[in-house]
């Protein structure tokens, strides 16, 4: 082969903000390309799919709306996958949450006191948290593979929430609908516009998460025990209370995640429900975001501005939604093979 | 009798797409590439081998395409994260959400068209017969042949691998390339000998639970029979249970599997040596050759 | 005095009016909100039909847009979206849109907004639905003559009122011919799933059920009893394709006929909003298939049934009726308030599985 890639000696920094730019110049370069075969002018596509989502004021809060539980679960994520702890159950520990949450209102519906939305995002920590426990406990004590026991309890997660919710948790008065009393009062979220307090508290944890990894020593720790194991143990970091450390975390972040939504968004519990599906996206962000939790909210708002130009393209542009699809896989594509540019450099090799 | 036989039939058809896109993924985790792509190469076999079958009439045409379908997505797949050196899991993700995408707009004209469904001797399909097969290949393939040693090694160590002459990347290619058509012929299986029709996103996460039953068997064939078989018939009783309306909710019915298998997964791990042996220590980590 | 109220009557008048009146190209927009993807073959799909009747008919007039795959928890967005496109009216197809719609309808007075299988209106905001157990009725009375084993197996997704009224009809319906039917019942706990609902309808099959009905999408459980040699009926549009043999009649949502009333009431001025909209076979909303794969007096029962229904003469509903716990609602020879059906929590006597509660 005549080009082949070559391992940078360190990062390229240059490239590491290239990249990016690149990748979306060829998706935009792609994306005209589609629009055109379907008939829509190729720059008023390009602005409905990408820009307005960030230049028009509603589409903005749209877009920081749909980014908060990537952005939240993602920063979880990160610490966790750099850690070598592989939680693929975010979106059971999110459901978890959110139902934990939403007790509250079903059962002590009359509680509108300012703290009882604290005590809600509480419980929502730790529903998610304690439902991440879960597969935490089994690796330590029993060396199960945590991939597995995380993603099975997704499933479960999700049929226990639509048993309760359809069950004992319905609404009286809902004409046996499957969804709870609207939440009302304290036991909701504030909100500015569509935005609710959930992407205050993602920005935080995101940021916060970024200051443990990089400049605590929990972070270092962290990291060693994921890129150098022995090397970890060997300096006395405990595997172990590592595993339990990042599935709390992780957990305990998709299920605020998941009691932001139901407080901020919903305003109810209702089955089905299809926020948990963020739960496998968060895992795209957290990668795309370098597993670098602060990486992670640039990278939330990109794969929200997907899903939001996504319904743009077949609300305005009357593209159908498939291939709103095949766009944003492109897209992801474009964003990974660019990656590769900031540890590898391209090389011609001439033939000798 | 007959009712048991029924039963057993049920089993066998639902577990079988589960088992055949695990054993391709087996082989290409067992080199070292992590592909949580499955469903996504899933549903295009499932599409292409429809398609081909609605086109020309013949559910073994069908087949035949189901399988370039998965080829297809997943030589996709290892360009990214092989040639390009992409992170891979979140490609696997990438192609997922892109199969899932492109199947549909493949699929749309074939919404609501039936076609002949591959022929079955009392249930029993060829498809069937050959999931066992592929499984006593694939084992007698991987530990027992010097080709199936490489992979291994490529899998466990692939800078060793590497020094020793292996060819790494042309390996994995391979491996990812078989895997790619295993997930597709699965697809081809739902879409062509199950449920003879066409419906947009049909797989419905068959893909993970393939990818879940990998980690479960620790990347032995066997056992990977073992997994399928135990989650199909799990969830097939759970369904006959419900007829028997003794006033269990469903939801907690339809937990069973999930739950038997992670159960089923703490038994087995306990065997910390076995774990060691067969998990392929380089899973996940791209390779670079340097001159 | 006089003069000012007729002035501002007329302004009042005039705003209505522009309220109501099309775009400036002279088009109305109407939009839908699909659950799911024009290609499920099922319940999304029959919505379709339905939009594709209004742009034959009225395609002069009437501009349309369909948004696929808007899950529940994120369908505000798109409404919004389309409200602020300029949609003149948005149909928002599935119960999960409820508080979605009535958070976007609010918002935006001047667009009407339709939200199919609810039961909160508003100013702005009518709920539609169609009487699908009319349909299940004439099925239950085809398969209690049909059935050889006396027993139908059901595949269910979800116990939404919906579905649990249809069951009961059924079995109203199966009962009018053998009290002694039988009914057994698969929750798949999804509404798109074919491998599902073919591994449903063989454990059924296996069970002792020689007829399959079905309240989920796809054609899966008609290519079953194919197979199988056995009977079923397709659900939401005609699926004898896939069961030449099996299929002996579906219930098909037709909403063309409503959607192209209502946007002919919205073009000329006589639509109303903020009520419940319950079309049934009477209307045309609710039709079934062509009775197929059965002798011909049982086909002769059927259609005697359809005729009663659609006439008005039988309502399946009718009181008494017997719940599973033995106690009786509905008053004798009245039909059952329209309340009492759309939350229909119970059981009729006679089926053995439970519901939540």
């Amino acid at each position: 082969m005549p080009l082949r890639l070559e391992k940078r000696a360190e990062r390229s920094s240059t490239m590491a903000l290239l990249s990016p730019i690149i990748a979306i110049g060829l998706t935009l370069i792609f994306g005209a390309i589609v629009f055109a075969m379907r008939g829509v002018d190729p720059l008023h596509g390009l602005y409905v799919y990408f820009l307005e989502p960030l230049t028009d004021e509603w589409a903005r809060e749209k877009l920081i709306v749909k980014a908060t539980p990537l952005v939240m679960m993602a920063a979880g994520l990160s610490i966790s996958y750099q850690a070598n702890v592989w939680n693929i159950g975010a979106a059971g520990q999110l459901y978890m949450g959110a139902l934990v949450a939403g007790l509250v209102p079903v059962f002590l519906t009359g509680w509108q006191t300012p703290e009882v939305m604290l005590v809600m995002l509480i419980l929502g920590i730790a529903g998610g948290a304690l439902w991440a426990m879960i597969p935490a406990i089994l690796k330590v004590k029993f060396n199960a593979n945590e991939i597995l026991t995380s993603l099975m309890l997704v499933y479960v997660a999700e049929l226990v929430f639509d048993w309760l919710v359809r069950g004992p948790l319905r609404d009286p008065k809902g004409y046996n609908f499957p969804k709870t009393v609207n939440f009302a009062g304290w036991q909701t979220l504030p909100a500015w516009g569509d935005v609710h307090l959930g992407a205050l508290l993602a920005l935080l944890a995101a940021l916060g998460l970024g200051f443990l990894m990089y400049r605590m020593l929990k972070g270092f720790e962290l990291r060693t025990l994921g890129s150098a194991p022995r090397a970890g143990r060997f300096a006395g970091f405990s595997a172990d209370k590592a595993v339990y450390f990042c599935f709390g975390v992780s957990g305990g972040l998709a299920g605020l995640a998941g009691a932001c939504d139901v407080m901020g968004v919903g305003r109810q519990l209702q089955t089905p429900y299809s926020t948990p599906s963020y739960g496998f996206v968060a895992i795209i962000v957290a990668f795309l975001g370098r597993l670098n939790p602060v990486g992670a909210i640039l990278a939330g708002l990109l794969l929200a501005l997907t899903f939001l130009g996504g319904e743009a393209a077949q609300t305005t542009l009357h593209i159908p939604d498939k291939i709103a699809k095949v766009f944003q896989g492109v897209l992801l594509f474009f964003v990974l093979a660019c990656d590769t540019l900031v540890l590898y450099r391209l090389k011609w090799e001439s033939r000798k | 009798m007959e009712q048991f036989y029924a039963i057993a039939i049920t089993i066998i058809a639902a577990s079988t797409p589960l088992l055949i896109a695990a054993l391709g993924e087996l082989v290409v985790e067992r080199s070292g590439v992590l592909n949580l792509g499955v469903e996504g190469m899933m549903i295009m076999g499932a599409v292409c081998g429809f398609g081909a079958a609605y086109v020309s009439g013949n559910p073994y045409v069908g087949l035949l395409a189901s399988i370039f379908g998965g080829i297809a997505m997943s030589i996709l797949f290892g360009f990214l994260t092989l040639t390009l050196l992409a992170n891979q899991v979140a490609t696997g993700l990438a192609i997922t959400l892109l199969g899932i995408g492109l199947s549909a707009l493949i699929g749309e004209s074939f919404v609501g068209q039936p076609i002949q469904r591959l022929p079955n001797f009392h249930g029993i399909n060829i498809l069937i017969v050959f999931s066992f097969v592929l499984t006593a290949l694939v084992s007698w393939f991987l530990f027992r042949t010097r080709t199936g040693l490489m992979i291994r090694a490529v899998g466990d160590s692939h800078v060793s691998a590497h020094a020793m002459g292996f060819p790494v990347v042309g390996l994995r290619y391979a491996c990812v390339a078989f895997g790619g058509a295993c997930a597709g012929l699965a697809g081809g299986y739902l879409s062509v000998a199950d449920t003879p029709q066409w419906v947009e996103n049909m797989t419905a996460g068959r893909g993970w639970i393939a990818l879940a039953l990998v980690v479960f068997s620790t990347w032995l064939p066997k056992r990977l029979v073992f997994g399928a078989y135990l989650f199909g018939t799990i969830s097939i009783l759970s369904f006959t249970v419900q007829t028997m309306a003794l006033g269990i909710p469903s939801q907690l019915l339809s937990c069973t599997p999930y739950l038997v298998t992670v159960a089923a997964l703490v038994v087995i791990s306990r065997n910390r040596q076995l774990l060691r042996a067969n998990t392929p220590a380089c899973l996940g980590q791209p390779f670079l050759a340097d001159r | 005095m006089m003069k000012k109220l007729l002035i501002s009557a007329g302004a009042l008048a005039l705003a209505l009016g522009m309220a109501t009146s099309a775009h400036a190209d002279g088009k109305l927009k109407a939009c839908w909100v699909y659950l799911g993807a024009i290609g499920d073959m099922g319940w999304t799909y029959q919505h379709n039909v339905g939009v594709e009747q209004v742009k034959k008919e009225l395609g002069d007039k009437v501009e349309t847009v369909v948004v696929e795959n808007v899950p529940e928890a994120d369908a505000a967005g798109p409404i919004e979206r389309l409200a602020r496109d300029g949609c003149n009216i948005i149909f928002t197809t599935s119960f999960g849109y409820m508080e979605p719609t009535l958070q976007v309808a609010a918002k935006y007075p001047k667009v009407m907004f339709e939200h199919a299988t609810g039961f909160k209106t508003a100013p702005n905001v009518t709920t539609y639905n169609a009487k699908f157990y009319q349909a299940r009725y004439v099925e239950g009375v085809i398969a209690a003559k049909m059935s050889k084993t006396g027993t139908a197996g059901y595949i269910v997704s979800f116990p939404i009122p919906e579905v649990v009224m249809g069951i009961n009809s059924f079995m109203l319906g199966a009962q009018s011919v053998n009290p002694n039917f039988k009914v057994k019942i698969i929750w798949a706990n999804t509404w798109f799933d074919p491998g599902k609902e073919g591994d449903a309808a063989k454990v059924l099959f296996s069970q002792g059920a020689d007829i399959i009905v079905q309240h989920t999408d796809s054609a899966a459980a008609i290519t079953v009893a194919e197979e199988q040699k056995k009977f079923g009926f397709g659900q939401s549009s005609d699926q004898i394709k896939f069961g030449p043999h099996a299929q002996l009649s579906a219930a098909v949502d037709n909403w063309g006929p409503y959607y192209v009333r209502r946007l002919k009431e919205l073009m000329d001025g006589s639509y109303k909003s903020n009520m419940q909209s319950w079309d049934g076979m009477a209307e045309g909303t609710v039709a079934m298939a062509p009775f197929t794969n059965m002798p011909d007096d049982v086909k002769a029962m059927a259609q005697k049934t359809f005729d009663d229904i659609k006439s008005g003469k039988l309502e399946p509903f009718t009181g008494p009726i017997t719940k599973q716990d033995g106690s009786t609602i509905g008053e004798k020879g009245k039909p059952l308030a329209a309340g009492d059906i759309l939350g229909m929590n119970f059981y009729v006597k006679g089926i053995d599985d439970k519901l939540p509660q």
